[in-house]
């Protein structure tokens, strides 16, 4: 059993060294490798990031309430408790139409023609903010629904539908990322086995030999099998930095744009986990890639 | 041992290498295989080793019928026999330690043993301290002792070698041919294809003449050629 191990480990990194023996060659697949699993990492971060920002913008998904102009501002305080309580609304705030028509006159610039009306046009307002897990359009639909059957409100404001479009884009770019992913996996399937291919063809005289003096299929599969393995975490390890590379050249931007629409947004990298399974995606590609390579051609080898 | 009963080998190309061919070599016999080229003496080896397996007949190696091996047993089939090769067909860019050690890595023997038993294969041969040299720098000779050193150091049963001294001057060729007849000596089956009657002449042991693939009759054994018959044997055009 410990010959047994000692032999695997021997042959892990025998492949290694003869993977370095061929430098460029073998950074040259790496590379190629890296690129392709790179982006559907990135799009997968993309959309990540885009969850978690979405995720702010959909709690500044305010509802406004404006009451009835006959409403008083103590019925106005009774209703904003009484939506208070609700268990999907996070924070109610009372907006009275002296404060209303204060702030109006001051932002507005209409200061002198509002002077010339007799009476306060404005009503009271109620900014309802809904709690953060029922941020989604279609609960936003329904919580305007039920404040608009309440009692003295003239009208409720939302506008969910740009909420629903950035939902739908976000899902056509996660379907695209799975897509890519596919199509990239295969890719990389076919450039380890044509990789394996050619050293196979480089080793013909080796293998012949060693089948000869007893190796079986297995043995002589098995530096392959290795060499593809080295090739998906090399490839892993460069998918891994170029993300790294694209969100660190991609945070000054977005920071900026996050600012211009008020928010403390930061771009986020690749978790360590996501990270670990990035590299682990790659080995397994890898290793099957050359599986099916080796197995179909070192059958062909026959001294 | 090995048992030949009647069989043909025919090739996809339709050249029939042996026909009819019934031969029994006892184990721990030596026996030499004698031919012009193309007399079945490659193609035999080849059967015995499973490279090639018979068109018809029956062949029995080891006490197991060839025709009952699948594919996947003929690794675990070869491990028990030895191979020398004209050409050795060592690795060019491994030491002859490595080259040597390659038939017990693949049978999983533990490190230690692999280092004793590849310095005592090399030692059979008059190699020892050679390890760490790669084939090239060695002369052919040398070269070659080392594929037998590869062929023997897992013990096998039977040993073969297709034209051993092919590329040997006659004294190499007669030390190589020694150290098969050592291997002989404790117990070891040896199978040796050759064309070199004078070198053949050296060792008293049976000879099986091959001709168009089958047995031609011998000479009785252990007696000398007379000149006039080796020029015959060696230069007559095949009928």
């Amino acid at each position: 059993m410990s010959a047994w191990i000692v032999r695997h480990l021997q042959t892990l990194v025998g492949s290694l060294g003869r993977l370095s023996e061929h430098a460029l060659a073998t950074l040259l697949t790496t590379l190629v490798i890296g690129i392709a699993l790179a982006l559907p990492a990135c799009l997968y971060v993309l959309v990540a990031n885009a969850q978690v920002a979405t995720g702010t913008w959909q709690r500044a998904v305010d509802l406004t309430v404006y009451l009835e102009r006959s409403a008083t501002a103590d019925a106005a305080r009774s209703l904003a408790e009484r939506v208070r309580a609700r268990r999907d609304v996070a924070a109610v705030e009372l907006i009275t139409k002296e404060e209303a028509l204060k702030e109006f006159r001051s932002d507005s610039g209409f200061g002198a023609s509002l002077d010339a009306l007799a009476d306060n046009p404005l009503p009271h307002t109620l900014v309802v903010r809904p709690g953060a897990d029922y941020a989604s359009a279609e609960h936003l639909e329904g919580l305007a629904a039920d404040l608009r059957a309440l009692e003295g409100v003239e009208v409720v404001q939302l506008d969910t539908l740009w909420v629903s479009r950035l939902e739908a884009i976000l899902e056509t770019v996660r379907r695209g990322a799975l897509i890519a992913a596919a199509l990239l996996a295969i890719g990389v399937l076919v450039i380890v086995g044509n990789t394996i291919r050619l050293d196979i063809q480089n080793r013909r005289q080796e293998i012949e030999v060693t089948k000869l003096v007893g190796g079986s299929d297995g043995f002589v599969r098995r530096p392959f099998l290795y060499s593809g393995v080295w090739y998906g975490l090399g490839g892993g390890l460069v998918a891994w930095l170029v993300t790294t590379g694209v969100v660190a050249a991609l945070a000054g931007p977005v920071s900026r744009l996050a600012g211009l629409y008020e928010s403390a947004f930061r771009i986020q990298g690749l978790r360590f986990d996501t990270g670990l399974a990035l590299l682990g995606a790659g080995i397994a590609l890898g290793w099957l890639g050359s599986f099916i390579a080796a197995t179909r051609h070192l059958r062909d080898i026959e001294p | 041992m090995i048992r030949f009963d009647r069989v043909f080998k025919r090739y996809p190309n339709g050249r029939e290498a042996l026909s009819d061919l019934t031969l029994e070599i006892a184990a721990g016999e030596m026996v030499f295989l004698t031919g012009h080229s193309g007399a079945g003496k490659s193609s035999l080896l080849k059967l015995v080793a499973l490279i090639e397996r018979p068109t018809r007949g029956q062949l029995i190696v080891n006490g197991q019928n060839v025709a009952g091996v699948r594919r996947s047993k003929v690794p675990a089939f070869r491990r028990r026999i030895g191979m020398v090769f004209q050409d050795h067909k060592l690795l060019s860019d491994r030491t002859v330690f490595d080259n040597v050690a390659l038939p017990l890595i693949i049978a999983g023997v533990g490190t230690k043993e692999i280092g004793k038993r590849v310095r005592a294969a090399l030692d059979q041969v008059g190699l020892l301290g050679y390890e760490q040299n790669l084939p090239l720098e060695l002369s052919t000779g040398e070269q070659q002792r080392v594929g037998i050193a590869r062929a023997v150091v897992s013990k096998p049963d039977i040993l073969i070698a297709d034209e051993p001294t092919g590329n040997l001057d006659p004294d190499l060729s007669l030390e190589v041919m020694g150290i098969f007849r050592r291997f002989n000596e404790v117990g070891v089956t040896v199978l040796v294809a050759s064309h070199d009657l004078y070198l053949i002449e050296q060792f008293p042991v049976r000879r099986v003449r091959l001709e168009a693939g089958r047995i031609a009759p011998e000479p009785q054994s252990g007696r000398g050629l007379d000149p006039g018959q080796l020029i015959d044997l060696e230069e007559a055009p095949s009928p």
